[in-house]
């Protein structure tokens, strides 16, 4: 009982705040993706052909609103957390009786929230320009869920570290952007040249955009099974990091 | 009966080397007003910071009421309240939402939360201010809620880190007028201040720390009594060219009006009273020339420095 009222606590308190500015939160993403769809998919696209045996903007959609996903999630844990610890009121939450776990689901929790928002919106505006109905929903499902818990994870941990504000920025723009934009999101790396497509697979993110595309279309550039497994392997490590270095204090204490 | 606190060979020696607690012990009656006092970089924050868990010791034991503070970590933290040095809650929520935030991390459900809030804030006198985003707050008002958002668990113990530090006069007046009644009401205080008057004032036991030590541990009654004289600033009626002697007291005229008279505590100011009434010299009023405290603080600073 206890530890679920702080778990509400924390998680209301994440999902008001990313609400509450929502100008910066939710909307931006709305628009880049309504602009994504609008330039690659009808005007890009249209010369593009099929791709996968599907229109170009049907194959882009699962892997623009992963992209939203990832990003969302991450940003959303490694501002919110940071915050917190540079306003020093993270000792609000140290100096309480809350264990470790319960700061992390609730912040992952604010995280993953974001996510399945942001995504959710992006989805919505996909359906003004593409027509899909998923094949397998509870891969789509299961592959939002995870992939905004393992970026949220991610983002916690990039905040634990963080010193100033420029550490928060230096992963998302130099990292993950890079790794989403070879994920796969906008073409097979079918298409691409041996070199490249092996080194391809090398990144995480493309295993978690052709898993969700499994779900829209029912294909995929790698093995399901694969990416389901990679994505849950992950999401365990970070999890075990994060607490690990919430035990030491590292970050957070002196 | 258990003490609220008590510390066994405290130490922590921080990353850069600098050992800033050298085996500290103390204890801390359930129900006292407790003052620890010490320079800055004595090792007060550092003491405060590890009994709040916000600074990881080095080694030795902590207990609040008995709970250890690393076997029994979240019993020990339901004891506890702080209110720290620095404002430190989200400055971009409104008041209402810092104290049920607070109550929330504790596990109170949401509806309980906002009735304490509501007695918490009233008794702070912020309860006006319960849809105000903090940030807007005044300097005395940001300490109030630190204070109310601390209280509002209903801590057994509560640490306030020099929470009068630059409020005026008046807030911090009835600032001891509240932690007076928390303490009356059963909450055991400890305070860390640069104001001595406020130590003497409110507390009933005293620690001094100095260099990562305790180079003082007792009651204040105690403590004073071990001033050998002191210092009165004596106003006279009617002004005076000069001042008789008198055997044991030292004298000094500042002004025409004003004498520093150092009296030693064994002679009292009677005595001296009547020698000036002989002189026919009438006191009009008396006042105490510094904190008596702030002596003994000073003396026991300095001679900690020659121990080391």
């Amino acid at each position: 009982m206890t530890y679920r009222v702080a778990l509400q606590t924390i998680l209301f308190k994440e999902i008001y705040r990313f609400l509450r500015i929502w100008p910066q939160t939710v909307l931006p993403p709305a628009v880049t993706t309504g602009l994504y769809f609008l330039i690659f998919g009808t005007v890009v696209g249209a010369r593009i052909g099929e791709m996968g045996g599907f229109s170009y903007i049907d194959y882009i959609v699962p892997g623009v609103v992963l992209m939203s996903v990832i990003t969302n999630s991450y940003m959303n844990v490694v501002s919110s957390f940071y915050s917190t610890k540079f306003q020093h009121n993270i000792e609000e939450l140290l100096v309480a009786p809350v264990p470790d776990g319960v700061i992390l689901a609730g912040y992952v929790g604010g995280g993953v929230m974001r996510g399945l928002v942001v995504g959710g919106v992006v989805l919505a505006i996909s359906a003004l320009f593409a027509d899909f109905h998923p094949v397998h929903p509870w891969a789509v499902a299961a592959m939002l869920v995870l992939t905004a818990t393992l970026f949220s994870l991610a983002g916690f941990l990039n905040a634990i570290f963080a010193n100033s504000f420029d550490d928060i920025s230096i992963v998302p723009n130099f990292v993950l952007t890079p790794l989403v934009y070879l994920g796969g999101v906008f073409y097979s790396i079918e298409l691409l040249p041996d070199f490249w497509r092996e080194a391809s697979r090398f990144n995480p993110i493309l295993y978690m955009i052709n898993a969700f595309r499994y779900g829209f279309l029912g294909i995929s550039d790698v093995p399901v099974e694969l990416a389901f497994a990679m994505v849950g392997i992950l999401i365990l490590v970070l999890t075990l990091a994060a607490l690990i270095l919430l035990r030491r204090g590292t970050g957070l204490k002196t | 009966m258990t003490p609220a606190l008590s510390i066994r060979d405290l130490r922590k020696t921080y990353r850069n080397g600098h050992e800033a607690l050298k085996g500290i012990d103390l204890d801390v009656a359930a129900g006292d007003f407790f003052a620890l006092l010490g320079p800055n970089g004595a090792g007060k924050s550092t003491t405060i910071g590890i009994l709040s868990s916000l600074v990881t010791k080095g080694s030795g034991t902590v207990r609040i009421f008995g709970h250890d503070l690393d076997r029994e970590r979240e019993a020990a933290k339901r004891c506890l309240g702080l209110v720290p040095q620095e404002v430190n809650f989200n400055q971009f929520e409104k008041v209402i939402d810092v104290v049920i935030n607070q109550a929330g991390y504790y596990g109170i459900p949401r509806r309980e939360a906002r009735r304490r809030a509501e007695e918490c804030l009233t008794q702070l006198g912020l309860w006006d201010k319960r849809n105000t985003v903090s940030r807007q707050l005044s300097g005395g008002m940001k300490r109030r809620l630190m204070i109310a958002r601390a209280l509002v668990h209903r801590p057994r113990l509560l640490i306030l880190d020099e929470p009068t530090a630059g409020v005026d006069i008046e807030i911090r007046r009835s600032m001891w007028a509240l932690l007076r009644r928390i303490n009356r009401e059963g909450t055991t205080i400890i305070l860390t201040t640069h104001y001595l008057e406020e130590a003497e004032n409110l507390c009933r036991h005293i620690a001094i720390i100095n260099h990562g030590r305790i180079v003082e541990h007792s009651d204040m009654a105690s403590l004073l009594a071990k001033l050998e004289a002191n210092a009165f600033i004596l106003e006279l009626r009617r002004p005076v060219s000069a001042l008789p002697e008198v055997p044991g007291y030292r004298l000094e005229l500042r002004g025409d009006r004003s004498v520093l008279a150092t009296v030693p505590t064994e002679l009292g100011v009677h005595g001296l009273f009547d020698a000036l009434g002989q002189a026919g010299i009438e006191v009009a009023s008396l006042r105490n020339a510094a904190n008596r405290l702030e002596q003994l603080f000073v003396d026991m600073l300095e001679s900690s420095e020659d121990d080391i």
